[in-house]
């Protein structure tokens, strides 16, 4: 049996300080949103012709006097990335683009893909995924509030935040683009993430009924570790499935997976550093689970 | 306890060969396929063009408002009621009316049976919300009559849409309302919608006018541009014939002049005042405006009375062609804005189908690897049931004819890693109670009863997140949340009937031995 009811205080304490840090990170340094939430244009170009490079492509833009843009490499050697921010969603905007790139770089272009999202919708969509995002939370401490107690409830929804922000605050961290998709991975995350916590927390509600003269803090470490061959098994196979996205699933999924695979990482360890520790706090004992039964 | 009956180990094995058969019919011809469905590919794996069109309803109102002033100004004028001061300010309308008759005047617009002020039944409201202060009368567009305008020219908007997307023939289009002002157009295949995009950007909304010198003409005057942006001339306000009146329109060359113009036929009534103003106007200009440009202004030769004629234009020939079918479908009520767009072109799609079929099945491939070193004979157990869980998944997205995205791929993939969740949970839950218990069949079934609170709570708590996903996602990520939830059902099916009745047939056997898992 491992003793991780050792640890709780130093991984609260670590894990409170990633949350700080995130949340900072999110205030100052703030997301890189995508054109689905900002706006603008995105284009991904394959070209044929390899003396087309960054700097050439950015040279033929900068002409064109799109304002800001910005322009990377996507996965291969010829694809390239475009993001433009003005939000011009006039009919023919994307064809003067195309027609001013084959005049000064020639023809061997390949549009693969072309969003255009205008102010309106990009702020709709951005409210959509906040919503979407606090709904589901919202759902998830009903959920366990009717199924256990309000500790644990609680305990879980702290542990779902923690997920989220620190998530939030690495992409925030490393610039990420935070797109449509992202949500998504949110979204699931705050799946797992409750999923995990909640084989936990039905051992030790079990436990709780079983065992009347074991403290809560014990009781705690006794759950974790019943339950941690499970925990590690999942955790493994679906980082397996994740991390076979990541590096096979082609470039659009690659931060998806990415956030999925930050989330699972996080997920595991806040359902045993984090929803674990707030029974202890608010002492949960075999009380709290009878009024339940009774009732 | 443990046995399960012929029955229902017959009928288990028949669903699931039956969604395999189905799964399979994915990989078929559909001729000799065993059923005729589906999965349809999304638009970011087959190519094609997703449009967002908004109706800017704005001019719509604007009409309405006049329409509405020149039909209290008649309605007024014959009950003999005087008036003052009519007129439209800040999308309202405002008239001032002698005191005697206010009560008389406010009685008209309030009438539930009337004309003037049309009442909605179903909404209990007003088209127009009347306000009087003193002797002025101030009538705004009700809630329910702005929706009634945005629903109405919504309709006719889809409508025109529609015709116009069919007439340039591409492949499957779907056209859906969104809201009441909005418009989803989804073209798979197109990889270029520029042809489409400039075809939904025009309104086509088509005037014959004669081009006047006379500032003092009885209809008014506007100062028009030409098309080409090099000149404008002076056009009477007076409408002569519109697009309404035309029966048809084609793309043609001019023998004589060698040059491409838009030949049209008028309906009846076109074709008698297009033969009378022709005849009256000899030697005049006539200009015909389009969505408030000149197109061309012939000068009059002949009389026209065949209800035949032809635009002439500087056109190419995709140009005339384009015109024409503007012409042909008809104007839209209110200008089109393309508030978002996506484009994928089919290399692309096809790349991520293959990525995302690479990382499935390496996903797969790897979680299988892991079970069974982890597991054993157990393992095998899951394996198989995860297989069978795809072929579910798959065969229920077939049956529904759901819509597979590159994120539901992912979805599919994240299934394949958190579907034998439910698995691990019962295994190690029997390897717990086999310490206890010394009968595996016991402890298998202590197992089994003791892990299902768990898995249940774990797989809702996924489900929330899916459904509200579903809701509120759009597009792609939509077909995550399907996947992602049909995985849930196929998941808990499997490992609830194929799983346990094969650990059970191989706990049955095996019950003596003493390191059961």
């Amino acid at each position: 049996m491992i003793n991780f009811n050792k640890f709780y205080k130093l991984f609260n304490l670590i894990s409170l300080s990633l949350v700080v840090a995130s949340v900072l990170l999110l205030f100052f340094k703030g997301l890189n949103f995508g054109v689905d939430f900002k706006g603008g244009t995105l284009i991904e170009l394959r070209s044929n012709d390899k003396n087309i490079n960054v700097t050439s492509l950015r040279q033929s833009f900068n002409k064109m006097k799109l304002g800001d843009f910005n322009i990377k490499k996507f996965g291969n050697e010829n694809d390239f990335l475009i993001k433009i921010e003005k939000k011009d969603t006039s009919a023919n905007a994307i064809e003067v683009i195309k027609k001013d790139l084959t005049s000064s770089l020639g023809s061997s272009f390949n549009f693969r893909r072309v969003e255009n999202v205008g102010p309106k919708v990009s702020s709709e969509l951005l409210k959509s995924g906040i919503i979407a995002i606090a709904l589901s939370l919202a759902a998830m401490l009903f959920y366990i509030w009717i199924r256990f107690e309000w500790q644990f409830s609680l305990g879980a929804i702290l542990a779902l935040f923690h997920d989220v922000i620190i998530t939030l605050g690495l992409f925030s961290l490393f610039s990420l683009e935070i797109n449509l998709s992202i949500v998504a991975a949110v979204l699931t995350i705050v799946g797992y993430s409750m999923n995990d916590t909640v084989v936990i927390y039905d051992r030790v509600r079990e436990n709780l009924r079983k065992f009347s003269d074991i403290k809560i803090y014990e009781l705690t470490n006794i759950s974790i570790n019943e339950t941690l061959s499970r925990t590690i098994i999942t955790s493994a196979t679906t980082l397996l499935a994740l991390v076979s996205i990541y590096l096979f699933g082609g470039e659009i999924l690659k931060g998806f997976s990415l956030a999925m695979i930050m989330g699972v990482v996080f997920g595991t360890y806040s359902s045993i550093y984090i929803a674990n520790p707030i029974l202890v706090k608010l002492r949960v004992s075999q009380k709290t689970i009878l009024k339940e039964d009774t009732e | 306890m443990l046995y399960f009956s012929k029955l229902r180990i017959t009928l288990v094995s028949l669903v699931s060969i039956f969604f395999i058969f189905i799964a399979a019919s994915n990989f078929q011809n559909p001729e000799d396929s065993f059923i005729s469905k589906k999965i349809n590919l999304g638009l970011d794996l087959q190519g094609g063009s997703y449009l967002l069109l908004e109706i800017d309803n704005e001019p719509v109102e604007i009409q309405k408002l006049q329409n509405t002033t020149t039909v209290i100004r008649n309605f007024l004028k014959d009950k003999k009621i005087s008036f003052n001061d009519l007129r439209i300010e800040d999308k309202k309308i405002i008239f001032n009316i002698p005191s005697d008759n206010i009560e008389l005047v406010q009685s008209f617009f309030l009438d539930k049976e009337g004309d003037i002020n049309p009442y909605y039944f179903q909404y209990k409201s007003h088209q127009f919300d009347v306000n009087i202060q003193d002797n002025e009368f101030t009538l705004t567009l009700s809630k329910y009559g702005l929706i009634e305008i945005k629903t109405s020219s919504q309709d006719q908007a889809i409508e025109i849409v529609r015709r116009r997307v069919d007439e340039v023939g591409t492949n499957e289009p779907n056209i859906l309302k969104r809201g009441n002002n909005r418009i989803l157009v989804e073209l798979p295949g197109l990889d270029d919608p520029m042809r489409i995009k400039s075809l939904l950007g025009k309104t086509a909304n088509l005037t014959f006018r004669f081009v006047t010198q006379n500032n003092n003409d009885t209809f008014g005057t506007e100062m028009l541009q030409f098309e080409d942006g090099t000149s404008e001339a002076m056009v009477s306000k007076r409408i002569i014939l519109n697009g309404e009146n035309l029966l048809d329109a084609q793309p043609q060359m001019n023998n004589q002049t060698n040059e491409t113009v838009v030949s049209f036929t008028l309906d009846r009534v076109g074709a008698k005042r297009f033969g009378k103003a022709t005849s009256t106007g000899i030697g005049k200009q006539l200009a015909i405006v389009l969505d408030g440009k000149i197109v061309s202004a012939p000068v009059i030769r002949d009389t026209i009375a065949s209800g035949n004629g032809q635009i002439s234009g500087n056109f190419t020939f995709q140009s005339a062609t384009d015109l024409a079918l503007l012409l042909r479908s008809g104007a839209l009520p209110a200008p089109l804005n393309i508030i978002e767009e996506r484009t994928v072109g089919p290399d692309l799609g096809q790349d991520s189908i293959n990525a995302g079929v690479i990382a499935l099945m390496i996903g797969f491939l790897l979680v299988i690897i892991f079970m069974f070193v982890k597991y054993r004979i157990f393992g095998l157990i899951a394996n198989i049931t995860l297989l069978i869980n795809l072929f579910f998944l798959v065969g229920i997205l077939t049956l529904f004819e759901a819509t597979l995205t590159l994120p539901g791929i992912a979805g599919i993939i994240l299934t394949v890693g958190m579907a034998v969740d439910a698995n691990v949970l019962i295994f190690e839950r029997i390897k717990e109670e086999c310490k206890k218990e010394k009968n595996n069949i016991i402890a298998f079934d202590t197992g089994y009863v003791k892990s299902k609170t768990a898995i249940i709570d774990a797989n809702i708590t996924t489900l929330i997140a899916a459904v509200i996903l579903f809701f509120m996602g759009s597009g792609p990520v939509k077909g995550f949340s399907v996947t992602l939830a049909v995985g849930i059902f196929t998941t808990l099916f499997s490992v609830y009937f194929i799983a346990r009745m094969l650990t059970g047939l191989y706990v049955v056997r095996n019950k003596e031995k003493t390191e059961l898992i």
